[in-house]
């Protein structure tokens, strides 16, 4: 047990080995053993992260198989390797399942009636496979890791409605395109270099020096391409709201906050260890257009958010705007930037799951998310539309919330970098996401229906019925999880200076640029 | 013309010694064509099987390497006694101990190491493949067709009966008060 | 929308043939892939590191056995996922379908059957047991054990074979495979290794730490091929008759 970061991986893998094979006669232990699998790896994603911040070059790496580096070249087994930023993203994976878990016990039994141990245990390999690329110090395990992640995705999607089914087809497409030109990159890196150790693989573009050959250019486009798609970066979003939004509750709970920003932390991975800082933010080629990309991006979902009348698809497009911010947070090339982009990972991932739990309590309630049905919410549930709205209010950037502190530092960022395009396209989208909040409160307090008609007779009078005017909260198993997520994203936002000088220590050795013009 | 296939023009470079490269990006836009633009899903998923194989060909063509067998040993760097050619006085004793082996050259095998990647993707390509089928069996029960606008049409159909179409129209908001698909159940 | 996608398509292939010039020619001994230190390294030393003279077999299942073991795991999740996609929504509509229709099974098949399999299945055993020596290994072995499942469900009926090994089972069987070769790797950590390090088993072992490795190797591979014969299996059992487990084709 001196080494916690593999049992991040081992406790969701053998618990999900458990419950497949307990869940045929023992259905009552899949959720207890869920629970108790998500705690021992949250558990060992803390005990890294102290051990991360303890140690003198702030990183922890595991040889799996005992291949030491010291006697070899580089990369001939599989490292393990999680400095500060992976087992910061690994404490968020295996944190925000260890919620889910908890939450999931009666959304499951409802929605897939019958096949919950199929469920769990599909539910912890998705941990596991995610846990897993925030740790992995190399670039094929890292491809393998992201189809065992996408294959329980794809299955704890599909095994919702006949709807949910359809979008996932979609989602599959795309999702194998995306891993393909993953692969695919890695293959030219491989070709080019001879190994597959991102440390390795770094050396050796290091080595070609300022003018780095046209099969790696090539490779970091395939590679940020197949990112991007999987990401559901602004043009390649298709698949995420019709997927989100039909999946079962849980499901949407536990790939929601973390599909997109895991695969945002690869990206950030690519660039910095893969790639280097100079490769990457040297080349005029993208470094000139991708923040124009973002901004897009960022735009078109928050002009697709406006549109929608339903909690869940507005949550949605939500996330593919939230994407947009942290690509750009990266794609501004210097250092405020970067952590900005960092932050907003932790934090985004933070409000979304508090969001999604809200919204799987409202719909548990009140039986539809749209936004017609949300009159008198805060009567009948008021703990949970306050979980809900602090959620809402850190997408905004409501200052004690953490969404408040991340924004900030993109926008100092693109300012550093005199990136303006991004930073009003930024104060804009928050214009947006006030807009969008504000309305679902304002659709909570007044007795208005979606024609505009006047439904009560004034003076506070919300037109409600007795029963639904009734105080008639969401039962524990599910406030509670709402409740702490709720408390972490403010906690976030309290603690915000401590989390940022780890990621400050995190990016030093990086030499990244702090003024306007690099190189 | 004749000049084409001279060593060391262009010709030759591209198409003569690296062939191979331009076998796999042919193979790999006819599966990615497949993918985005056919109509019916399985066709999508042959692509998909198309697109796959072809970068497995690009993975195994860089293991290639000019005289080199394939990556098991010959008898002779054998490590276990049993596959060594008995010696010369009759003697059946165990090689591993009586003669220090030498090490191989790198340059007498192939590289394994993408002969072993390609192995994990061909069970990946297995296990998505499986699933995709499986989705498409669901999605031929649930709305009887298996052809890509006909799907979308219904799928615009059920939406907008059940109200939660991605466009925001009219005509949804007449359904309004139905319940939503899936919780009827 | 097929002009846009004709346009992507070619674009991508551009963006890939643009690279070409800059790859080492076919079969180039010298090319950075084939000449790197890791490359050389599994030539030269495996038979040293793991006594193990197929050398896919020892990079697959040692140097990156972490990778075979995620692999199994990806075979597991589909087996999983394809059950748990077929059983959803299935009040939808029940139709009269052809492959209800029962029908007797032919004598000439499923005599021949009778013949064939327990010659696929010794040779799958043998192919799953020489993986080290020649092309072989779990994941071969365990789809040509599948395939004698398979080929028992298509003689005789889906009923017949599902009787003698019922999806449970099957699930179970495939659990167990991923159990054996995480338990194995578990295994080391408490001999005092690293997860997977199948050196340390040797503490176990009546054997060096090189051989422990071969040794390991091959419950590795028995592993996998468990895994992989129940669950080619089911996905054929789940495919052929839609998630209903009857009739078949």
């Amino acid at each position: 047990m001196n080494d916690p970061i593999i049992w991040i991986i081992l406790f969701p893998l053998f618990g999900s080995i458990a419950v497949a094979l307990s869940g045929a006669w023992l259905r009552k232990a899949c959720h207890p053993l869920a629970v108790a699998s998500m705690l021992g790896s949250t558990w060992a994603a803390v005990e890294t992260l102290i051990q991360a911040i303890a140690s003198p070059s702030h990183e922890v790496s595991y040889l799996l198989g005992g291949w030491s580096l010291q006697l070899f070249p580089r990369g001939v087994g599989i490292e393990f390797r999680a400095d500060l930023l992976g087992a910061l993203i690994a404490l968020v994976v295996t944190g925000v399942g260890l919620i889910v878990a908890l939450y999931s016990r009666l959304p499951v039994e409802r929605d897939t009636p019958g096949r919950e141990p199929v469920y769990y245990a599909l539910f912890l390999l998705q941990l596991c496979g995610l846990s897993g690329i925030a740790l992995t110090g190399d670039a094929f395990n890292l491809y393998v890791l992201i189809e065992v992640a996408a294959l329980t995705g794809y299955g704890l999607i599909a095994m919702g409605s006949n709807r949910a089914a359809a979008a996932t087809f979609n989602y599959l497409i795309l999702g194998t395109i995306g891993a393909s030109f993953y692969l695919l990159g890695v293959g030219y890196l491989y070709l080019k270099t001879g190994t597959l150790n991102m440390i390795g693989i770094r050396e050796a573009i290091e080595a070609e020096g300022a003018s780095p050959s046209v099969s790696t250019q090539v490779a970091f486009v395939l590679v940020l391409l197949g990112v991007m798609i999987k990401m559901a970066f602004f043009p390649f979003h298709a698949w995420l709201p019709k997927a989100y939004v039909h999946s079962p509750t849980t499901t949407s709970c536990l790939l929601a906050p973390l599909v997109t920003k895991v695969m945002i932390y690869v990206m950030i991975r690519m660039v910095l260890t893969v790639f280097g800082v100079e490769f990457s933010f040297e080349y005029a080629t993208w470094t000139e257009f991708m923040p124009w990309l973002t901004v897009i991006a960022i735009v078109a979902a928050a002009g697709m958010a406006l549109a929608q009348r339903e909690i869940k698809r507005m949550l949605a497009y939500l996330i593919v705007a939230e994407v947009g911010y942290m690509t750009g947070g990266i794609w501004i090339c210097n250092y405020y930037g970067l952590i900005g982009s960092i932050f907003h990972v932790v934090s985004d991932a933070c409000m979304t799951l508090c969001l999604f739990l809200g919204a799987g309590i409202i719909l548990e309630k009140c039986k539809t998310t749209r936004f017609d049905g949300l009159r008198g919410l805060f009567i009948k549930m008021p703990l949970t539309m306050t979980g809900f709205f602090i959620g809402g209010f850190s997408i905004i950037g409501l200052p004690p919330t953490c969404g408040f502190f991340s924004k900030w530092y993109l926008i100092t960022g693109g300012m550093v970098s005199q990136r303006w395009e991004y930073v009003i396209t930024l104060m804009l989208s928050t214009m947006v996401m006030v807009v969008l909040f504000f309305r679902l409160i304002e659709r909570m307090h007044l007795a208005v229906d979606e024609s505009g008609r006047n439904l009560g007779d004034g003076h506070g009078d919300l037109g409600l019925s007795k029963d639904r005017k009734r105080f008639d909260e969401a039962p524990p198993s599910m406030l509670i999880p709402l409740l702490i997520a709720a408390s972490v994203v403010l906690l976030v936002g309290i603690y915000n200076q401590d989390l940022v000088d780890q990621i400050e220590r995190m990016l030093q050795p990086f030499n990244l640029p702090t003024g306007v013009h690099y190189r | 013309m004749i000049g084409m296939f001279e060593e060391g023009s262009i010709f030759t470079q591209l198409f003569v010694e690296r062939l191979n490269y331009f076998i796999y990006v042919v193979l790999l836009m006819i599966g990615l064509w497949a993918m985005i633009a056919k109509n019916n899903l399985i066709k999508k998923l042959i692509g998909m099987s198309v697109f796959q194989t072809a970068i497995i060909l690009f993975y195994v063509s860089i293991a290639v390497k000019e005289g080199a067998t394939i990556p098991i040993y010959l008898p002779e760097h054998d490590p276990h006694g049993s596959h060594q050619p008995v010696g010369a006085e009759g003697s059946l004793e165990i090689a591993d101990q009586s003669l220090p082996m030498q090490p191989p050259a790198p340059s007498a095998y192939t590289n394994p190491l993408p002969h072993v990647l390609m192995l994990t993707a061909i069970v990946v390509g297995v296990a998505t493949l499986g699933l995709a089928l499986s989705l498409c069996l669901r999605i031929y029960r649930a709305y009887g067709t298996i052809e890509e606008d006909e799907l979308l049409a219904k799928l615009e159909e059920v939406d907008a009966r059940t109200g939660s179409s991605m466009r925001s129209g009219r005509r949804r908001r007449a359904f309004a008060k139905k319940p939503k698909e899936g919780r009827a159940r | 929308m097929k002009k846009v996608a004709f346009v992507m398509v070619l674009l991508v292939g551009l963006l890939l043939a643009l690279a070409v010039r800059d790859f080492p020619a076919w079969a180039d001994r010298n090319s950075p892939a084939s000449q790197s230190p890791v490359s050389s390294y599994y030539v030269s030393n495996t038979g040293a590191d793991t006594q193990v003279p197929n050398l896919v077999t020892a990079v697959l299942a040692d140097y990156r056995g972490f990778d075979t073991m995620l692999e199994t795991v990806v075979v597991f999740i589909a087996g999983l996922a394809v059950w748990a996609v077929l059983q959803g929504g299935r009040t939808v509509r029940s139709r009269n379908r052809g492959d209800q229709v029962q029908f007797e099974p032919d004598l000439i098949v499923t005599n021949t059957v009778r013949l064939i399999v327990p010659v696929i299945q010794i040779f799958a055993l043998y192919v799953l047991a020489h993986g080290h020596v020649s092309p072989g290994g779990g994941f071969q072995g365990g789809v040509a054990m599948g395939a004698s499942f398979i080929l028992v469900a298509l003689g005789w009926s889906l009923r017949e074979a599902l009787y003698r090994f019922p999806l449970e089972r099957c699930f179970a069987v495939a659990g167990i495979g991923i159990l054996i070769y995480a338990g194995i790797g578990l295994l080391c950590i408490f001999c005092g290794g690293e997860f997977l390090d199948y050196a340390h088993l040797s503490s176990v072992l009546p054997v060096s730490p090189q051989m422990a490795r071969y040794h390991a190797m091959l419950g590795v591979e028995i592993g996998v091929g468990f895994t992989v014969s129940a669950i080619m299996f089911a996905l054929y059992a789940c495919l052929s008759t839609g998630g209903r487990m009857k009739g078949g084709l």
